[in-house]
């Protein structure tokens, strides 16, 4: 399938009191129509920052991006004026963020904000615009929608707000939906729920996601390709099954030691990773994950690697081949 | 509330609608809570009464404002005479005058109905000035930040450095004398006209509003800061909002309730400020009755006739106890904190 969309050479940085923290740090991938792509990482690694320096949503200052492009249908999203990306978010591409809570305005009705798309870019009138509101309440499993179009976000549980967001971002079937932790404020129950949700959004309406977590629990279910972030980079990228059956970077092998897993039977403890994640205060000239590596060898200390190709469609940022303990060749 | 509920749940034990409770607007909340408040509601009601009075002056006053009856001077009617007993021996009575006639004849109570016009036009006028200036420059300030705020902002510390009565009197003698007697056809003879007709209240107005924004402004922008950082002005960023939406549609509801409050408690100012200025003979324009220009009358002889004053500070006394209740009860009724409660 076609590249919908593709991202190339990402670099977002923020100045702060510290210093110029480098939040993303060249990262470079492709979405393909229809596909759903997982980017998994810990907190601070950069990833809700590489999807918001691409549509711009960077607060400006103190970020910045200073590099990179973001091809949607042959344009440029970090080129365009600022009126041609207003038209594109909400429409083309549109976000779920993580809170519910907050990402409601207290003071306007449910109806009113899940039509607003609609208002702003078809030009609905309030009526059909309500109309198609209440079949989308309905579509995300809304009960008696039209009635509820009235009511106030506090009178809406956590897992409702969240399926009236994402309401919220589909009513203008958009060609690309980014979910940010959308599950991250959600209790486990109500994550299964808005999972399988979303799953079977994608297979009536075909578009593409990005959905960003650090949970790769939810992610082997729901994506086609994950990549996995850490320091500003992307370290590995591979299909779901394959990242889970043959990681090939020590920190996602890390992640996926630390883990619980079903079908274990001896009661071990979960493994975690040594070490902290790095300070962002500049741009390192070694791997950023060395210092926690304890397959660190000494070429991970002179030079950063970049993505390197061990399987058909994987991809990983390591010098060292996990499975041997030795440099790769 | 429980009646409902209770009616909800047998609905729904008969298989009929299932229990809900109805959404309340941050609006129809706010009035209920409004209207159990006693003091707010007799503020509201007083309000209205005097605005009732201002508007048909012309019937319920018994005399013209301006009439004057020069062998009916300083008359007083007995029922006065019997509150103040120190007037009986050089006090003339005549029971035409309910509250007694001023220096030169004229109907005390005719001119208090007619003053209600100058104080409760300031009441609006006021308010509709300052937020009109000070929540458009306010939200500008807040919304762009940055360097448009900071220097928008030292602006308003400037003008707020300098104490706004005395430059409100300057501002009135700066256009009592420039406009006096201006060329006809000029700009500033028809700012003169216009507030000749006004019997002197539009420099008032100007005078109230160029200082009275500053305070809103300072408000405003805060207000926006802080609604503006919420993640729920993201979201609307995220759909594709222009900046006037997110302003109109997303950032201005959230902050009318402090606005609301602040601007009803700064009425009682603008009707103080008005009366000042009319004390001191720079508000309107004789023979148009203010109630500061009657205190002011009043004054030169409160000691011989002390109802020449009383009245109209009575009159004013009541107006600002009003706005404040109203304003109280509003600022108690709009405090989220409170959302919800009976």
């Amino acid at each position: 399938m076609a590249d919908l969309l593709t991202v190339q050479g990402l670099e977002t940085r923020f100045r702060t009191r510290e210093g110029m923290v480098h939040a993303v740090n060249g990262v470079s991938f492709a979405l393909r129509e229809g596909e759903t792509l997982g980017i998994v990482g810990e907190s601070g690694c950069g990833k809700s920052v590489s999807v918001l320096s691409m549509l711009r949503l960077i607060p400006t200052p103190p970020g910045k991006v200073v590099a990179g492009s973001a091809i949607y249908q042959g344009k440029d999203l970090l080129k365009m004026t600022d009126e041609e990306i207003r038209q594109i978010r909400g429409s083309q591409i549109s976000m779920v963020f993580q809170d519910p809570m907050t990402s409601f305005n207290p003071v306007l009705t449910i109806g009113r904000q899940v039509a607003e798309p609609l208002e702003i870019h078809q030009g609905y009138n309030r009526a059909m615009a309500y109309e198609r509101a209440a079949e989308m309440l309905n579509m995300v499993g809304i009960p008696r929608a039209k009635e509820r179009l009235g009511d106030y976000p506090h009178q809406f549980s956590g897992g409702m707000r969240q399926r009236v967001m994402i309401a919220m971002a589909l009513i203008c079937t958009p060609q690309i939906l980014i979910a940010d932790e959308p599950t991250t404020a959600l209790d486990v129950t109500i994550q299964a729920q808005i999972v399988e949700l979303v799953k079977r959004l994608r297979d009536e309406l075909g578009m593409a996601i990005i959905w960003i977590t650090h949970d790769l629990g939810i992610i082997a279910g729901l994506a086609d390709r994950v990549n996995v972030m850490y320091g500003g980079y992307i370290i590995e990228e591979a299909p779901v099954k394959e990242l889970y059956t043959n990681p090939q970077h020590p920190y996602t092998i890390g992640l996926l030691n630390s883990l619980p897993r079903m079908d274990e039977t001896d009661h071990r403890r979960l493994a975690s990773i040594d070490g902290l994640p790095p300070v962002l205060l500049e741009k390192p000239g070694y791997c950023p994950f060395a210092p926690r590596c304890h397959l660190a060898v000494e070429r991970c200390w002179n030079e950063n690697p970049s993505l390197l190709r061990v399987g058909d469609q994987h991809t990983t940022a390591c010098w060292v081949d996990p499975g041997t303990g030795r440099e790769r060749q | 509330m429980t009646a409902q509920l209770k009616l909800d749940a047998k609905a729904s034990a008969a298989g009929g609608q299932p229990l809900t409770q109805k959404g309340e607007s941050l609006w129809k909340d706010a009035l209920r809570r409004l209207i159990r408040n006693r003091a707010a509601v007799i503020g509201g009601i007083m309000i209205l009464i005097l605005y009732f009075f201002a508007i048909f002056a012309g019937v319920l006053a018994p005399y013209s404002y301006e009439k004057q009856t020069l062998t009916d001077q300083n008359k007083v009617p007995q029922w006065l005479i019997n509150v103040f007993p120190t007037m009986k021996p050089y006090a003339q009575v005549s029971e035409n005058y309910l509250m007694g006639a001023d220096y030169v004849g004229r109907d005390l109570f005719s001119r208090i109905v007619y003053g209600a016009r100058v104080s409760l036009t300031v009441a609006l006028i006021g308010p509709f000035i300052s937020l009109l200036i000070g929540v458009t420059y306010g939200s500008i300030s807040g919304f762009f930040g940055g360097r448009v705020d900071n220097i928008m902002m030292r602006l308003v510390d400037v003008l707020y450095a300098f104490p706004s009565l005395l430059f409100i009197i300057l501002l009135m003698a700066f256009f009592r004398s420039t406009f006096s007697k201006p060329d006809p056809g000029t700009f500033s003879y028809a700012l003169s006209q216009a507030d000749a007709r006004l019997g002197g209240m539009l420099f008032i107005f100007i005078g109230i509003g160029l200082t009275a924004w500053e305070t809103m402004a300072r408000l405003t922008r805060g207000q926006v800061l802080s609604v503006r950082e919420k993640e729920f002005i993201e979201a609307a960023r995220t759909i594709g909002a222009t900046n006037w939406r997110i302003m109109f549609r997303h950032i201005l509801p959230n902050i009318v309730g402090p606005l609301v409050v602040a601007e009803t408690l700064a009425i009682p100012g603008y009707i103080s400020t008005e009366a000042f200025l009319s004390f001191i003979g720079l508000g309107v324009n004789p023979p148009t009755p203010s109630w500061g220009a009657m205190i002011s009358d009043g004054a030169q002889v409160v000691r011989t006739y002390p109802n020449q004053t009383l009245f109209p500070a009575l009159a004013l006394a009541i107006t600002m106890f009003a706005f404040n209740f109203l304003g109280d009860g509003l600022r108690d009724a709009l405090d989220p904190r409170l959302r919800g409660t009976q």
